[in-house]
């Protein structure tokens, strides 16, 4: 099957912040947000990028909505090209991938009552007709009653503003959906709700889910396929369960074990990362992770492993788990 | 939530007396034809007269009555004032929002001319200008509005720029919205309130220019009569009598007691 979203060794590059002190201090004057990353997106699944803040999850994830230009690379969706294409002809892409951005508030027009905020994405694609019915029936996909189309976003709680950003983002029936965070800032019992709301509506329309987050306990819960994000690579691609029952990248590994399971209980060991993620600016030499890793071995210092795929399994590891 | 701010203003005792002071002149302003008398008809032999009942205020050096030009006088500082703050407001937030907003050589080229016109200082625009144009209300409309447009457009211009990185906006275009429906619908109601009260905090500032214009000689032409001129006039004759000069200056004063207030 033809995947629907495949992203090729998409490169983007940001320029640094001080660009005079950069070329004085000998340092690069961009730094890569997102340095090479491939993955495939099937369609109907959930595939979920995870990495610490700062791995370029959601940079990758606004170059795919051509929020943020790519530097190197290819983007397709459908089997088209959508990187690196005008404003103009993304219009009738954007039609096909919706965004659900982090901050559940922030994300909805502070002076637009709900019933605006929804009408938009009709209103922006000329398909007025039967907007009022079409605005009562997503809010009652999301499960909201019809009279929260009279509210304000500063009016609503931070469930209900994700309810909103997930009826506006499915307004058009899009092939896909980016969702970064969707659970962020929620309470357990209503990141629980919007997740499932997420499945359901998955069920329904046959929507496919781009996940972000750093919640791995969200991503079991949801994923198919995940990628582990680390300085802008991916270090590891693979089944969601697959990876969980066998991490082989160190990274992954660790950050595993630092997730923490229900269970009074349960004690794992802890795998322990020392330091802080390194500068972009000042990325280390050979495997990126090696500064951090108390399993590198010398070759790591010298060496940028190469990717190893073992059943549809990828990962970039000189001494793998 | 009106009743308790207008209260809370009146409370206050400099607030109080702003608000009474701004009644009162638009009061004075609305009713200007009211008190009998024709600001610019000359009545020779009535120079120089003390405040008293028929004339409240005195009479000028050309016998009219001081009162009545001072109410007209308010109508043309508050016209000014006014038209002036509308044009550099719609101007302002319009010109911010493009530089805000629209590509970086645009936003250069626009803050390179606010910053030219923010150089001058406002009194040596309007000698330039007057120069050139001659003496007229449009010219005093046009050295406001050349005032504080650019300090608008730089106000609006920042807030732009912060929410053009908001997560509304960026939802707005990921849906395909174009740049002047985001501009439309997502930031420019964002964007009124603030620029509102610094229009409204800034409009005794607009009266002092245009009465310090009409006081050179640059603003309206004699007879019309502003706050500016009465008191150049009562300047001019401060020797024969006193009460033109406070007639013409104590409006003037006022502008900035409401400011304050």
């Amino acid at each position: 099957m033809k995947p629907l979203l495949t992203v090729n060794d998409v490169t983007i590059r940001f320029p640094a912040a001080n660009r005079l002190a950069a070329r004085l201090s000998g340092q690069p004057r961009f730094i890569e947000a997102v340095a090479g990353v491939s993955f495939a997106l099937e369609a109907g699944k959930t595939y979920a990028l995870v990495g610490e803040s700062g791995s370029g999850k959601t940079t990758l994830a606004r170059a795919i909505v051509g929020l943020v230009p790519t530097h190197g690379g290819r983007i397709e969706f459908n089997g088209e090209r959508i990187s690196g294409l005008s404003e103009n002809r993304l219009r009738r892409v954007r039609r096909e991938i919706a965004m659900i951005f982090q901050d559940p508030l922030g994300s909805l027009s502070p002076r637009l009552k709900v019933r605006s905020t929804l009408a938009e994405p009709f209103t922006v694609h000329g398909e007025t007709a039967g907007i009022e019915r079409k605005i009562i029936a997503l809010l009652e996909d999301v499960g909201l009653p019809a009279h929260f189309a009279e509210r304000y976003p500063h009016q609503l709680s931070g469930g209900q503003a994700r309810r909103v950003a997930v009826a506006r983002a499915l307004a058009l029936r899009p092939k896909l959906v980016i969702a970064d965070e969707p659970t962020a800032g929620l309470d357990v019992s209503i990141q629980g709700e919007v997740l499932n709301l997420l499945r359901d509506l998955q069920a329904k329309f046959g929507t496919t889910f781009l996940m972000i987050s750093h919640n791995l306990n969200v991503v079991r819960h949801v994923a198919d396929r995940m990628a582990v994000m680390y300085l802008g690579r991916i270090v590891e691609e693979g089944n969601t369960a697959a990876i969980f029952a066998a991490p082989r990248h160190r990274y992954t590994r660790a950050l595993l074990s630092a997730n923490l399971k229900p269970d009074p209980d349960h004690s794992a060991p802890l795998i322990e990362v020392e330091g802080e993620t390194p500068s972009l600016l000042k990325r280390p030499s050979g495997c990126e992770f090696h500064p951090r890793c108390i399993f590198s071995l010398a070759v790591c210092k010298q060496q940028a492993p190469k990717e190893q795929i073992d059943a549809g399994h990828r990962f970039s590891c000189h001494n793998p788990g | 939530m009106r009743d308790s701010t207008f209260g809370r203003i009146i409370r206050e005792p400099m607030g109080a007396l702003g608000i009474t002071l701004v009644v009162l002149i638009v009061l004075g302003a609305l009713f200007a034809g009211f008190t009998g008398y024709n600001p610019a008809k000359l009545a020779m032999r009535e120079r120089f007269l003390d405040p008293s009942l028929s004339h409240l205020f005195g009479t000028d050096h050309l016998g009219r009555d001081l009162f009545t030009r001072v109410l007209f006088g308010a109508r043309i500082a508050l016209g000014v004032a006014s038209i002036a703050t509308s044009i550099s407001f719609i101007g302002g937030l319009l010109l911010g929002m493009i530089a805000g907003y629209g590509p970086r050589w645009l936003d250069s080229l626009l803050l390179l001319f606010f910053d030219s016109l923010r150089s001058f200082p406002t009194v040596m625009l309007a000698l330039a200008l007057v120069t050139l144009t001659g003496p007229s209300l449009g010219a005093v409309i046009l050295v406001v509005v050349l005032a504080m447009l650019p300090g608008y457009a730089r106000v609006v211009r920042a807030q732009t720029m912060s929410l053009k990185s908001s997560e509304f906006v960026l939802s707005a275009r990921t849906l395909g919205a174009r740049p002047w429906r985001i501009l439309a619908i997502h930031i420019m109601p964002n964007l009124s309130g603030p620029l509102v009260i610094l229009v409204s905090m800034d409009n005794p500032v607009v009266i002092t220019i245009e009465a310090g214009m009409s006081f050179l000689g640059l603003g309206v032409r004699p007879p019309t009569p502003s706050w500016g001129s009465i008191l150049n006039d009562g300047y001019a004759f401060i020797r024969e009598s006193s009460w033109p000069a406070i007639a013409g200056g104590l409006p003037i004063i006022d502008p900035r007691l409401r400011r304050d207030g």
